[in-house]
């Protein structure tokens, strides 16, 4: 069984206007070095699978057909090996 | 194309919520045939016309749209809309349309952050379409948008594709039709409000024409959309049971 922490972030070239809301709410909590904020989504799939390879294919077709939208999203992840 | 009347099938995804307006509106107001599919359908019943209704398919869980577009009736949807046949998506339904590719770009979150339910104005940028035939080019409907996810995204490449192909159908603008950010409800790229495909048998808008078209409730400016569709479609006349009204 493997693990895959997926995380989806909009584009760079994106505006987040809830990032920059959050980052208003921290700048009047008095942080004033935060400089920007960009907020995603993190995702865990469990995948059935002795075999890292087949997990990787997993994640990167579940990452690229449904989870993160191309147009305007981007994605990465990491695979774990659970005990 | 057809002899007789129009048959419509309204897509019910667990979560729509116009379904039953859009239903009402074509069956009742415009007097044609029209039937729901249930998303877990697998044909499409022989309908001409397949509208993708408003509503919050699967919750809007993951993004607007992205579950729904793989219900079993989409991959029907798909496939008639690549043969050809006429697709309507309407807010939601625009949603999962660019979810599944058969429209470019993708709904964002509204730059307000707010869940914005209101009239807007929109100008008509292109009625050389089945889905604006009887509307003036530059001409100005009021029609309610109600979505917390409409802002229009595509990049620079498509976005100068989709002007140049002359896809874009409608514009966010002032009573007046003047395109300025103060009548961008949402943030949408170019004031974008509804576009359609290449081929121009897919179209996708925000605005809600179906709750802007029985005469009951006085705002009929969405009549303009579906009688151009029924009337591109149709070799009938007078198959209206209710004359347009111009609102003053």
């Amino acid at each position: 069984m493997y693990l895959a922490k997926i995380i989806v972030t909009l584009k760079k070239s994106i505006l987040d206007p809830q990032g920059k809301t959050v980052h208003h709410a921290l700048e009047s909590l008095g942080m004033d070095t935060v400089s920007e904020v960009r907020i995603g989504k993190f995702i865990e799939v469990k995948i059935n699978t002795e075999s890292e390879i087949e997990a990787q294919k997993v994640a990167e077709e579940a990452s690229k057909k449904l989870l993160a939208n191309p147009v305007m999203e981007d994605y990465s992840f990491i695979i774990e090996k659970l005990s | 194309m057809m002899s007789g009347r129009i048959k419509f099938g309204v897509v019910v995804f667990p979560g729509s919520n116009c379904d039953h307006d859009t239903y009402y509106m074509l069956k009742h107001v415009f007097n044609q045939d029209t039937c729901f599919l249930w998303h877990k359908d697998t044909s499409l019943n022989g309908v001409d016309t397949v509208i993708l209704p408003g509503g919050f398919s699967y919750g809007d869980y993951l993004r607007c749209g992205a579950v729904a577009r793989f219900s079993p009736i989409m991959k029907e949807v798909i496939a008639f809309a690549r043969d050809g046949g006429a697709v309507i998506g309407i807010c939601n339904g625009f949603q999962i349309l660019c979810e599944a590719g058969l429209l470019p770009g993708a709904l964002l979150k509204n730059e307000c952050l707010t869940f914005v339910c209101k009239f807007v104005n929109i100008r008509v940028e292109n009625n050389r379409s089945m889905f604006t035939s009887l509307c003036d080019e530059g001409e100005v409907l009021r029609i309610p948008i109600a979505h917390g996810e409409g802002n229009y995204f595509v990049d620079n490449e498509t976005l100068r594709i989709l002007e140049s192909n002359k896809q874009i159908l409608f514009r966010y603008c002032e009573q007046d039709g003047s395109i300025t950010s103060n009548a961008n409800p949402n943030g949408s790229l170019g004031n974008i409000a509804g576009i359609m495909n290449k081929t121009g048998n897919v179209m996708g808008m925000m605005p809600h024409p179906e709750r802007a078209s029985d005469p009951l409730l006085g705002y009929l400016h969405g009549q303009k959309i579906f009688k151009s569709i029924i009337h591109s479609l149709s070799n009938q006349e007078n198959i209206f049971n209710y004359s347009f009204v111009e609102r003053s």
